[in-house]
């Protein structure tokens, strides 16, 4: 029933990039499940997914999908450890309502975890904020302050901060410009955290 | 196995063949139930949809709810009404029977044909009344199992039921994993809650309340206990529809007539619905089967039988699991559904769950919901192709 043609957006052709053939995967937040989907069609991977809204969950199952209808914040804690190869958390980490807990719990579920997120620190919405001292709307993140979902927006280095409080190994970094191009990231990256747009990381369990 | 066929004339009123098939299994091989008692011989009667392929691995098992029986599909012999899925089962429908071969066997403890209070005691010649032992769902399954094993079905493309018949979905998963492919469990709970049961009771004590009832003797003493039966239907009725449901058909509108009566005449639309739902159902099922397998959702428990723990029951499972629920349904709520999925998930199992937004409540599962059709139709397209089932059965 896998037959919706690939239209998939280049960040997610770089997150797929990442994982393993024939692994288990886990995408949280997986919207209607076009990653899972390519997944399961090009790397014969074992594709779970978690979706929040009702409409990506159905459309995920109905295109024959193993999609639960859940929340990051609080239905992580149900997985048991260490049950997927690759968890996948797409630019979804800046909308939960606890980042710290919920990228914990992805370090316990999977071997390896792969976020990305839209870069805060990106130099036009520094520049935005500064000149016209609003909230930026840029091609990314593209709400008002009052109507985002995004609630804890992050930047590039910030996150790496993070991990590494988290004690998490960063395998792979990469920067994303504005066209959906990627560069390595070199950490901490601190002129990545001006040019880039967003940024992919590669994660795992130091311990 | 000596099993021998025998025409079923116990059901009043319709031509042996009626019912389906029906199969009365040997005295060697009786029910043995949770309670320890047997029931032998047992009966077990059901329909069929379809055709079952060579390697017979395109067997799907509806399992009914409790008042429901095995027609699904096609006209129901009692009520000349459609069977109670005819919108999912069917030449071209999310259960394709050009393509499933689907099974619906009547419960034990039901009234149409399987072994039940309402059918004749062997032993005394006389109809099984309050002798009949209590079974359990787990006794249902049991059942089931026999009857697929005569038909030399081993394992099942798919296990699909709502309400008691998604209790008998996860029993079949967790006491057969081996036989269950995928599983459809709707609008149900891996466990009665207090409220269900004491809804049950209240139409349990309706029935007994009725002096036709007879100590549970009806049959032998020729009377029927209408009143009470109807008015645990017209309880039970409630709780499968939401207040919004309610609201919409019928609000406060007046039945035939322009003004209250003051006296206590069916005034309301609601009321009249009501006592005619009752009425309707007391032409077409059994007291005693009501109390029967009423009680058997109330002692369902799934947990309680690997202590304690719903994770337990279906550890290891390989089976894909597809768990839904309706937003408006208030018997069988979203939370119960959601540990069921916990569970599945706890235990590494492969589990889809979908709710569905309607306001129809918990009869949802039975009616015209468009979206759960094509929800329903990926999942279980998609789990024939992990299958290898092709398009046809025959194909």
């Amino acid at each position: 029933m896998l037959v919706r043609a690939p239209a998939l957006r280049p960040e997610l052709v770089r997150i797929a990039d990442m994982v393993e053939p024939s692994s288990r995967v886990l995408d949280v937040g997986c919207g209607d499940g076009a990653l899972l989907e390519y997944l399961a069609r090009t790397k014969n991977v074992d594709a779970r997914g978690i979706e929040l809204s009702q409409a990506g969950v159905n459309a995920s199952v109905a295109h024959g999908l193993s999609v639960i209808q859940g929340d990051a914040d609080t239905d992580l804690v149900e997985y048991p450890s260490r049950a997927f190869d690759f968890v996948i958390l797409s630019q979804t980490i800046q909308a939960t309502r606890q980042p710290k807990l919920v990228l914990e719990q992805l370090l316990r579920i999977g071997r390896f975890v792969i976020v990305s997120f839209p870069n805060f620190g990106f130099w036009k919405v520094r520049l935005k904020l500064a000149l016209s001292g609003r909230m930026p709307i840029t091609g990314t993140l593209t709400h008002p302050w009052h109507e985002t979902p995004n609630i804890h927006l992050c930047t590039i280095a910030d996150f790496v901060a993070l991990a590494r409080e988290l004690d998490a190994r960063i395998d792979r970094a990469l920067a994303v410009d504005e066209s959906g191009d990627v560069r390595a990231l070199s950490v901490p990256g601190y002129w990545d955290n001006l040019t880039a747009e967003g940024a992919i990381f590669l994660l795992s369990r130091t311990a | 196995m000596s099993t021998l066929f025998q025409p079923l004339t116990a059901l009043s009123g319709l031509p042996a063949d009626a019912i389906g098939d029906v199969i009365t299994f040997g005295n060697d091989q009786p029910l043995t139930l949770d309670s320890g008692a047997e029931i032998k011989p047992l009966t077990v009667a059901w329909k069929t949809y379809g055709t079952l392929n060579a390697q017979k691995s395109n067997a799907f098992l509806l399992c009914h709810a409790l008042t429901l029986d095995q027609y699904a599909a096609g006209t129901h012999p009692v009520t000349g009404k459609p069977g109670w899925w005819s919108s999912m089962v069917g030449p071209g429908l999310p259960i394709d029977t050009d393509r499933f071969f689907v099974i619906c066997i009547n419960v034990v403890g039901g009234c149409m044909g399987s072994s039940g209070p309402h059918e004749v005691d062997p032993a005394t010649g006389k109809p099984y009344g309050l002798n009949f032992p209590v079974i359990t769902v787990r006794d249902m399954v049991r059942a089931q199992a026999m009857l697929l094993d005569h038909l030399g079905i081993k394992s099942l493309f798919c296990v699909a039921g709502g309400s008691m018949g998604g209790m008998q979905v996860l029993q079949w998963a967790a006491s057969y994993p081996e036989r269950v492919f995928s599983a459809l469990p709707i609008a149900t709970a891996a466990r009665h809650s207090a409220q269900n049961i004491a809804f049950h009771e209240v139409g349990r004590q309706a029935i007994m309340a009725d002096p036709d009832w007879q100590g549970g003797d009806y049959l032998i003493k020729g009377t029927t206990p209408r009143k009470g039966l109807a008015v645990a239907r017209m309880a039970a009725h409630i709780t499968y529809l939401s207040e919004a449901a309610l609201h919409r058909k019928f609000g406060r509108t007046l039945q035939d007539r322009e003004a209250l009566s003051y006296r206590f005449d069916a005034d309301f639309q609601v009321e009249s619905y009501l006592r005619h739902q009752g009425a309707m159902f007391v032409e077409r099922f059994d007291a005693n089967a009501y109390l029967y397998i009423t009680r058997a959702m109330d002692y369902f428990d799934l947990a309680a039988d690997y202590g304690g723990s719903l994770a337990q029951a279906f550890r290891g499972s390989k089976t894909r699991f597809c768990v839904v629920s309706f937003t408006s349904d208030w018997l069988f709520p979203t939370p119960e559904s959601k540990k069921i999925v916990h569970a599945l998930n706890a235990g590494g199992a492969n589990v889809s769950f979908v709710e569905f937004d309607t306001d129809k409540g918990h009869d949802a599962f039975l009616l015209d919901v468009p979206e759960m059709f094509a929800t329903l139709r990926g999942f279980i397209g998609a789990a024939a192709q992990a299958r290898g089932l092709n398009a046809k059965a025959d194909a």
